[in-house]
């Protein structure tokens, strides 16, 4: 039975397997446009020796970090005070419906004119991306607050900047951490998209550059990275989100 | 008071309260309706004195967690007011302080913070806050576990949280919903020799919910019977068991066991009326 083999171990054999049939298949084809593993590999190392991933990468994550820090330090209070007054709550809905069904690609030519191609455009286009799971993640959980605890702070005359820190905030944690790391997933593709449709930058400029050069081992490169970035900052957030609230845990613990 | 005559026949005297004293609480007919009209409590009146134990007893749903969260200003009554010292009460205030079946606590806080809470709320300075905290949690013997959360403790550990909460905040007026309501039965006797023991060392106006007959003799200096719908208080009875009390000799006494059968007389039509026996 495979009952005995641990989840991680039939994940990495599973991924080793495939590299190798990756590299073995590209040996054996052999063609310039089809880049297999070690080919990759060796790319990474010269593209990080000469500077020049390293530069890329820095202009996207700039990017991202701002896009997506703008959109956490917009999404959750307007999230909490939507779902904290009923008359924000109605005012704003409209308005974030209507945004969040707009695919927002087809915003960009829009943004373009009124933003330019620069910094400005990439990070709107990113907040716009990242920032609807992040407030509506926010929103559920200030909804979900449980409703004795409201009352146990309204018994202790708790005013509403108390309510927020010592209940809304901590209570809604959870969502809210569910809500940065779909916002982070939602991020990176509105990292690459901007940067293929506004100026040509950062990891998409690589991406872009070397498809028309034909490089395949460079173009997995950035590929690459993009992958280990989405996969780290996910997982990561998934850690803080277990680690964050311990008591929703305990049954699963024990 | 003469202590020596049956429960049965003191009732009538009672309803005027033992002390001669302005009551702290005085609840005057109060009516509280829910939407889907059913009726709560109707003309519901009852006074409380100074530093006495007052527990009301009545079948479920007779609208007692009503009575309580009306006194705490957590909810309007319909028509009737609540006074507290004379004055109404219109929203919660800081010198009531309520203990929850549910034990409400934050599962984010440690011990520590969630028996800080009602202070951090007022707003009062950290060193008092500091001190106060080490106190009650000293008091309620939660000492060495001030950075544990909740769930790392057992339903009567969390109980003393929420009574230590309370008594932080040192309320004239202390609401305890079913506080033991659901604790194992040992737990529970614990717990009530407990709040015996805080109650001597603090003394405040304590108004006690319980389903249990055996909880409210052993607690209270009264004991108020609600009636079921339309909730109001029936009939007020003395105790008159003298205090200290310890549960087990109160519980081998002839007035214990007196007072217990006549309270469950009186319930047992009410109860049966919820549950639809002839
Ligand atoms: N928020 C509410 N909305 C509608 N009905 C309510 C609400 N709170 C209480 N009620 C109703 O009012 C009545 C009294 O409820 P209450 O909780 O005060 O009873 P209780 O005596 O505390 O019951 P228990 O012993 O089961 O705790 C019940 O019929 C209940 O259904
Ligand atoms: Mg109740």
């Amino acid at each position: 039975m495979s009952g005995r083999i641990s989840p991680a171990a039939i994940r990495l054999a599973s991924v080793l397997a495939g590299l190798v049939a990756w590299e073995i298949y590209g040996r054996a084809i052999h063609t310039v446009i089809f880049a297999y593993p070690s080919t990759i590999g060796r790319a990474l190392i010269e593209l990080t020796r000469t500077g020049e991933l390293p530069f890329y990468l820095r202009g996207s994550l700039v990017v991202l970090a701002l896009g997506l820090g703008l959109a956490i330090v917009i999404g959750i209070p307007v999230g909490i005070l939507m779902a904290r007054r009923a008359t924000v709550e109605y005012a704003l809905e409209p308005y974030i419906n209507a945004l969040y069904s707009t695919p927002t690609v087809a915003l960009i030519p829009l943004i373009v004119l009124w933003a330019g191609f620069q910094v400005k455009a990439k990070v709107i286009l990113v907040f716009l991306f990242c920032v609807f799971p992040i407030l509506i993640n926010t929103y559920q959980g200030v909804k979900n607050t449980d409703a004795r605890l409201l009352e146990v702070a309204r018994s202790f005359c708790a005013g509403e900047w108390s309510m927020w820190r010592d209940l809304m905030v901590p209570s809604a944690a959870p969502y809210i951490l569910a809500g940065i790391r779909l916002g982070i997933g939602r991020g990176l593709v509105g990292m690459v998209v901007a940067e293929f449709y506004t100026a040509i930058t950062g990891l998409g400029y690589m991406i872009v550059q070397y498809a028309n050069n034909f490089r395949t081992d460079r173009l997995f490169v950035p590929i690459v990275v993009l992958m280990i970035l989405g996969v780290g900052l996910t997982s990561l957030l998934r850690r803080i989100e277990r680690s964050v609230a311990p008591w929703l845990h305990v049954a699963q613990h024990e | 008071m003469s202590q020596d005559k049956g429960a049965g026949e003191r009732v009538a005297t009672v309803p005027r309260g033992i002390g001669a004293g302005s009551p702290r609480i005085v609840v005057d007919r109060v009516s509280k309706s829910f939407r889907l009209g059913s009726v709560a409590l109707q003309e519901c009146s009852l006074e409380v004195t100074p530093n006495e134990v007052l527990c009301i007893i009545g079948p479920s749903g007779c609208g007692k967690t009503t009575l309580l969260r009306i006194i705490d200003g957590l909810t309007r009554p319909d028509s009737g007011r609540v006074l507290v010292d004379g004055v109404e009460i219109t929203r919660p205030r800081r010198d009531l302080a309520m203990v929850f079946q549910h034990f409400g606590l934050f599962p984010w806080k440690t011990v520590s913070d969630n028996v800080a809470y009602g202070l951090r709320v007022q707003g009062r300075p950290d060193q008092e806050i500091h001190t106060t905290v080490a106190q009650c949690v000293e008091l309620v013997g939660l000492r060495g576990f001030e950075r544990h959360y909740p769930y790392q403790l057992s339903g009567g550990m969390q109980q003393r949280v929420g009574l230590a909460r309370a008594f932080a905040v040192n309320p004239s007026v202390l609401l305890m919903d079913e506080p033991f309501g659901s604790l194992d039965a040992q737990t529970r006797e614990v717990m009530q020799e407990e709040l015996l023991r805080l109650w001597r060392i603090r003394r405040t106006t304590l108004v006690f919910v319980t389903h249990s007959i055996d909880e409210a003799i052993i607690l209270g200096d009264r004991v108020a019977l609600m009636t079921h719908r339309p909730g109001h208080i029936k009939d007020v009875l003395d105790v008159g068991i003298p205090r200290p009390r310890d549960p087990e000799t109160v519980r081998g006494g002839d007035r214990y066991a007196s007072l217990r059968r006549y309270i469950w007389n009186q319930l047992r039509p009410e109860v049966a009326g919820t549950v639809g026996a002839p």
